[in-house]
């Protein structure tokens, strides 16, 4: 076996298609991940996704293929790998404090409760919700809830962190404003991050790689697109780099015209790409110039 | 214009008033039409038939009742104090051992489709049967009519608990349990620091079911073994033909009742949340 931190090996998921038959979700997944790095995996709805996301969580059981991570192999959930859900799943009877000290004490049920207390803080503040700290989830906004529930999947330090979708649900305000935060958060801590979105922007702003999947049944980790952009990075500024429209735009290509047939290389891994290196983007001139008044749009508004 | 809640307390109390002014005149006895004979007034005036006493009456009797409810004139002279007492007592025994089975129970069939399966027809058998069918069979094993009573009151107050109680744990949000199971919480602190607060407000409601069921119970119960409580005031009071003192107890089970149903009520608020 190589090194990685995470290995992802042969991974499928069968279900019954109800008429007696099967139906094969998603089919030999394969892919690692390095230590600090933030992967995004994009595809369209129902490649199966977010049962990756569980089996690599520990919640939902793979039909084959196994996930090795540090040399031992994932089986059920576990405090090294945290989650942060669509819906929050914050405990609503709890505060958002305590919400986060429910993580905390979990994570190091020796600590002292001073301890405990000033820890969970630190985090909450890092969100900028210490003024909150005692509201409960249902006196919170979706944005506020999204927030503690990040705050409290950083709080345990896991050594992988799995985002499923954590902005779906989010006004796209509130969504950029939270990306930025989670951009301050991740420079400042270098987590591991495996994370789910539907968003191209949002993705290339947060990885180093994105894994693009073609469309499912049978769904497959098809390619790897490198984002070559410098950190730190932020929102107001990153479309500015010619890179970033490369990228993007090999992104929405696959997804609107190539994902329905897309296919990783032939030993199951997916074919690496660096859209920023390529001179031939692969989207023809008319949706160039079209981005190209966006942008110009976009920096006059910066 | 006044507020809704002063004109509700002021409606509240004109009917009230109607209420009792029609009761009082329904009650009157007629006026005598002609002169009262010897034997009339040795038999206690010219009404032979006896009725309804009114609210007047009721209220002298509750008065003296008030004035001292935990006098003890013997065993067939008790305050109403002393009575209800005995009555709170049993039920909150009975109810507390219901719960002590129904909770534990309830989580186990809740948390466990097996036990749920295996448990679940003995289950519908059992909670439609009035309590007090079990009574004969309750007095003849446990030989005790107090024990008796107060076990009758358990059974009854016993399936509320223990369907509320499993449907609250079945249908605690999966989501929540993922967070425990993300959190590596073992199953006894997975049990009491997220699925007994997430079912808690459901648990409670079958808990105040349960105490109003037993609350209606126990007047039952008592009237069939007798000695003490309520139950037994009452039909002790009818066999004395003391009609003023029987509304007087009906009145007086209804506030305890509600007294009761109040403060599960505010245990429900306790443990309430909003998602």
């Amino acid at each position: 076996m190589s090194k990685s931190f995470l290995e992802v090996d042969g991974l499928s998921k069968v279900y019954p298609d109800g008429q007696g038959g099967e139906l094969t979700v998603f089919e030999d997944i394969r892919f690692a991940l390095q230590k600090g790095e933030f992967v995004c995996i994009i595809g369209h709805s129902g490649c199966g996704k977010s049962t990756i996301l569980n089996v690599l969580a520990g919640l939902d059981e793979a039909s084959t293929g196994n996930v090795v991570m540090n040399g031992k192999e994932v089986k059920g959930p576990g405090l090294e790998r945290g989650v942060v859900f669509q819906n929050y799943s914050l405990l609503p009877w709890k505060t958002a404090l305590n919400n986060i000290i429910f993580g905390v004490k979990a994570r190091w049920p020796s600590w002292s409760k001073e301890k405990v207390r000033e820890h969970s803080e630190r985090y909450l503040k890092m969100v900028g919700l210490d003024h909150a700290m005692d509201r409960k989830p249902s006196q919170l906004s979706g944005g506020m809830r999204q927030r503690v529930s990040i705050a409290r999947a950083f709080a345990t330090q896991p050594e992988l962190l799995l985002l499923d979708e954590p902005f779906g649900a989010l006004d796209a305000l509130t969504r950029g404003v939270i990306q930025d935060e989670l951009v301050k958060i991740w420079e400042e801590t270098r987590q591991t991050v495996f994370m789910i979105t539907h968003d191209v922007d949002e993705a290339i702003l947060l990885s180093d790689r994105i894994f693009l999947m073609s469309n499912g049944p049978n769904a497959r980790i098809a390619e790897s697109v490198k984002v070559n952009l410098p950190h730190p990075r932020s929102r107001a500024t990153i479309f500015q780099n010619p890179a970033h429209q490369k990228i993007r735009h090999y992104l929405v290509d696959f997804l609107v015209n190539r994902s329905g047939s897309a296919l990783p290389e032939q030993d199951g891994s997916p074919r690496v790409v660096d859209p920023s290196t390529d001179e031939l983007t692969p989207d023809p001139a008319p949706a160039e110039s079209e981005t190209k008044t966006e942008t110009t749009a976009r920096a006059v508004n910066a | 214009m006044a507020s809704l809640n002063v004109r509700a307390t002021l409606l509240s109390v004109s009917f009230l008033i109607l209420a009792l002014g029609m009761w009082e005149m329904a009650t009157q006895p007629p006026a005598a039409q002609e002169a009262v004979s010897e034997y009339e007034l040795l038999m206690g005036g010219a009404d032979q038939e006896s009725r309804v006493p009114p609210p007047s009456a009721v209220i002298r009797v509750a008065w003296a009742e008030l004035s001292n409810p935990f006098y003890d004139a013997g065993a067939n002279d008790k305050g109403i104090g002393i009575q209800l007492a005995y009555s709170v007592y049993r039920v909150l025994t009975g109810y507390l051992a219901a719960m002590a089975i129904a909770l534990p129970l309830g989580f186990l069939i809740g948390m466990s489709p097996l036990m749920y399966k295996a448990l679940n027809p003995y289950i519908q058998v059992l909670r439609p049967i009035s309590p007090l069918a079990w009574m004969p069979l309750a007095l003849f094993i446990i030989q005790d009519s107090d024990a008796s009573a107060i076990f009758v009151i358990f059974i009854c107050s016993i399936w509320p608990m223990l369907l509320n109680t499993a449907f609250g744990v079945a249908n605690v949000r999966q989501d929540w349990v993922n967070v425990a199971r993300t959190h590596e919480l073992n199953p006894i602190k997975t049990a009491l620091t997220v699925i007994l607060p997430a079912a808690a407000p459901t648990i409670l409601t079958g808990m105040r079911i349960s105490i109003g069921i037993a609350w209606l119970v126990i007047v039952a119960a008592e009237m069939l073994v007798g000695g003490t409580g309520i139950g037994y005031y009452v039909w002790n009071e009818w066999n004395n033909l003391d009609l003023a003192s029987v509304i007087f107890s009906i009145l007086m089970i209804g506030v305890v009742g509600m007294l009761l149903d109040l403060a599960l009520g505010k245990a429900q608020k306790l443990v309430e949340y909003k998602e």
